[in-house]
């Protein structure tokens, strides 16, 4: 297909979509389908149907609108607003909003786009998320979808798209934050004929999924993402290497592959050009590790996950020893508006070090959970209290924990600390994928600390000392200090060990998986030493506490008492 | 480099070697197809046993050990046969701030097995996940594939209850 090509397929695509103004969007994303979205939007077409209005009100399912916890959500055009919490159990309800197209949206369950949580994003990486169908390949096509890939391919040398993401400044979402562009004039120059592009689609960190919702809701645009990247540094083999745990995610990313296929997007002499890029999904099979590099190659290549040590990188010798470029969901997310709108655009968003935006999971005890996306430099206390619309039940906001098993908790003191890569890792944390979970109050930071240990405990692939048993004894450590058995000498261990695990250990895994123990020593010694010297634990959190019912009533969860009286 | 393959014999006449088969010839017998491989057999199967392991071994031209070495090193594998239900409970970050904790016991109490386990009847298997991406709907448990968010521990009790008591599940 050549330029023109696309661009006659985009033109007929939106006067198709010119023709119907009335529009009922339906998330079905996996949040909202365990919700039962799938059955709103059937309820919906069924209705539409009878009523004889196919011609101009198209119902249509689209990927993720980042409001999880309001789901099952709908968004309705021309109304541009947005409804919550739909049901196919109350028809009567989407009779309403069918009804009501032209005139008010019905009132009690209508969210207003104005609310901060839409309000306050900036769109980059999940622009067409909640716009497009993600399983046809002409709305994304209509969305801009691929101009980008074969502009590239027609007009644009290898070195001019390289330099434009190094003027964009765009830094791997996945955790690392080394410089995208950097990365890519690696492999470029690296030596060899066959070369590969790896998409890191494993989110192992538990509390993140951003990379799930947009290979849900927009797989082409990581495929063209990929595709350019392939371009720009010779690689004409691909792999997305994707959890299991995310079928939803894999079966959208097939049908997105074989659709690219289909019209020359993907495969051999893509744009009528030399080029050809192929494109193959490998399972994950639940291996934290797996999210590291050379872990990940391993993986790849069939075999057990386990990291080596670097040099050489995969840049220069990766997959079957061949320079390899491996990028994050987000990072190819990234590419295709970079080389359409250019790297200025892209480097006007955001702070100095940490350009652009970032998707953020919105977890834990917050109101609005969901995924968000945000430029670069925001106030936390914003991310918490504008988006996230502050603490269920007002409970006493105590900590955000970043970076996941590879982050640590910050205190709030640091709320009015802008997010970027820098300050988070001056604040004790790093970015990480994105995860961001909010705890008030009722959090013990100890059992946290904890719960992380006994996290990368389990996860430590073995391989090296200081990570096997560095985490197995710092777990232990925490462990006796949560059953009241903890002695105040054991928090200079904990940190002594924290330091040099993190000095010794041979991959990332190993290196930060002492941050959650020390971050919450620095900010929470207080809990630590009470955990020590009074033996118990004031939220009811451990095993030393006697208190465990009083803290599962306060945070409203049903004990078994309460529980007995509901009908089940 | 010798040609193959002089094909394995399927250890029985189960069509679900076929599959696995199939999967095999698709990525033409590699031994870099091992884990897509395992994928094919668990879901074929439900779990990977002695048999498999070692059929997928002679096909792929690995040792043994090595498949047995990929199949334990990564949590999806499982190399126990499942219940006839399973119930699988996300312990992530998310699901571990909104109390999957005091879930899982919940759940481990009624089932009367610890997580990783199956009841002594086969009929229910309880399985702790690192996390499922359903984090903004946490506490999330998985019931016989369907997600359950937001899980409330009376009702997840309730299910694995019904689970144990009727035959017919």
């Amino acid at each position: 297909m050549t330029l023109d090509e696309l661009r006659e397929i985009a033109e007929s695509e939106r006067e198709e979509q010119k023709k119907i103004s009335r529009r009922l969007n339906v998330c079905v994303a996996a949040g909202c389908l365990s919700q039962r979205s799938d059955q709103v939007l059937k309820a919906l077409q069924t209705e539409v149907q009878q009523r004889g209005l196919e011609g101009s009100c198209k119902v249509k399912g689209v990927g993720c609108m980042g409001l999880c916890a309001a789901g099952p959500l709908l968004k309705s055009e021309p109304q541009h607003t947005y409804y919550r919490a739909l049901s196919p159990d109350h028809p009567e309800i989407l009779g309403a909003i069918i009804d009501n197209l032209d005139g008010a949206p019905v009132p009690e369950f209508a969210i207003s786009p104005d609310m901060p949580f839409f309000a306050a994003q900036q769109k980059i990486v999940l622009e067409n998320c909640g716009e497009i169908d993600p399983e046809r390949i002409e709305d994304y096509i209509a969305a801009d979808g691929y101009e980008a890939l074969l502009t590239c391919i027609a007009d644009r040398s290898r070195e001019d798209i390289i330099q434009e993401i190094i003027r964009s400044g765009l830094r791997g979402r996945g955790g690392g934050g080394y410089p995208t562009g950097l990365k890519w004039s690696m492999v470029a120059k690296a030596p060899g004929e066959q070369k590969y592009v790896i998409c890191n689609a494993d989110e192992g960190d538990p509390g993140a999924f951003m990379d799930r919702s947009v290979l849900e809701s927009d797989p082409h645009r990581v495929l063209e993402g990929m595709a350019i990247a392939a371009y720009a540094v010779g690689a004409s083999k691909g792999y997305i290497y994707c959890r299991a745990e995310y079928p939803l995610a894999v079966k959208r990313l097939k049908i997105a592959i074989r659709q690219a296929e289909k019209l020359g997007l993907l495969g051999k002499r893509i744009g009528e050009s030399d080029f050809g890029f192929e494109i193959e999904i490998r399972l994950g099979a639940g291996a934290f590790v797996c999210g590291e590099e050379t872990a990940l190659i391993a993986s790849v290549e069939g075999k057990r996950g386990v990291p080596r040590p670097r040099p050489p990188f995969p840049a220069y010798s990766g997959l079957n020893h061949c320079a390899t470029l491996l990028n994050n969901v987000e990072t190819f997310a990234n590419v295709a508006p970079i080389l359409r709108k250019g790297g200025a655009w892209y480097a006007s968003i955001g702070t100095e070090k940490s350009k652009g935006t970032k998707v953020f999971a919105l977890v834990g005890e917050v109101n609005n959970t969901g995924l968000i996306e945000v430029a670069m430099g925001i106030k936390l206390r914003d991310l918490v209290y504008k988006l996230g619309g502050g603490i269920p039940g007002n409970r006493k906001f105590k900590a955000v924990q970043t970076g996941g098993p590879s982050g640590g908790c910050i205190p709030e003191k640091f709320l009015d600390m802008n997010v970027d890569y820098e300050s988070l890792m001056a604040a004790g944390s790093i970015m990480g994928s994105g995860g961001m979970i909010v705890m008030d109050e009722t959090a013990c930071m100890v059992d946290v600390a904890k719960f992380f240990m006994d996290f990368t405990r389990d996860e430590s692939c073995g391989k090296c000392i200081p990570c096997r048993i560095g985490t197995t004894q710092l777990h232990g450590l925490l462990e006796r200090i949560s059953e009241g058995q903890g002695r105040m000498e054991d928090l200079d261990t904990l940190e002594r060990l924290g330091v040099m695990v993190k000095r010794t250990a041979l991959c990332g895994l190993g290196q930060t998986a002492p941050n959650p123990v020390s971050s919450t020593i620095r900010y929470f010694r207080d809990e630590y030493v009470q955990h020590i010297t009074n033996k118990t634990c004031a939220q009811g959190r451990c095993a030393c506490s006697r208190t465990s019912a009083s803290t599962a009533e306060k945070r409203g969860e049903p004990t078994d008492a309460r529980a007995k009286s509901i009908p089940g | 480099m010798q040609a193959y393959p002089a094909s394995v014999p399927l250890p029985s006449s189960d069509k679900r070697w076929k599959v696995v088969e199939g999967t095999m010839r698709r990525y033409g017998h590699k031994a870099s197809s091992l884990i897509e491989v395992l994928h094919t057999v668990q879901e074929s199967f439900g779990y990977l046993d002695d048999v498999s392991l070692r059929f997928v071994a002679s096909s792929l031209r690995l040792p043994v050990s090595k498949v047995y070495g990929v199949a334990t090193f990564y949590h999806y594998f499982s190399l126990k046969p499942p219940g006839e239900h399973t119930c699988v409970v996300c312990l992530g970050t998310g699901c571990y701030v909104k109390g999957a904790g005091n879930l899982m016991k919940a759940i481990e109490e009624v089932a009367k097995v610890s997580a990783g386990e199956t009841t002594p009847d086969g009929k229910v298997s309880v399985v702790a996940a690192r996390c499922i991406g359903a984090c903004s709907l946490a506490p999330a448990v998985i019931l016989d594939g369907e997600v359950i968010p937001k899980a409330q521990p009376w009702a997840v009790k309730d299910q694995i209850r019904r689970w144990m008591n009727h035959d017919a599940g």
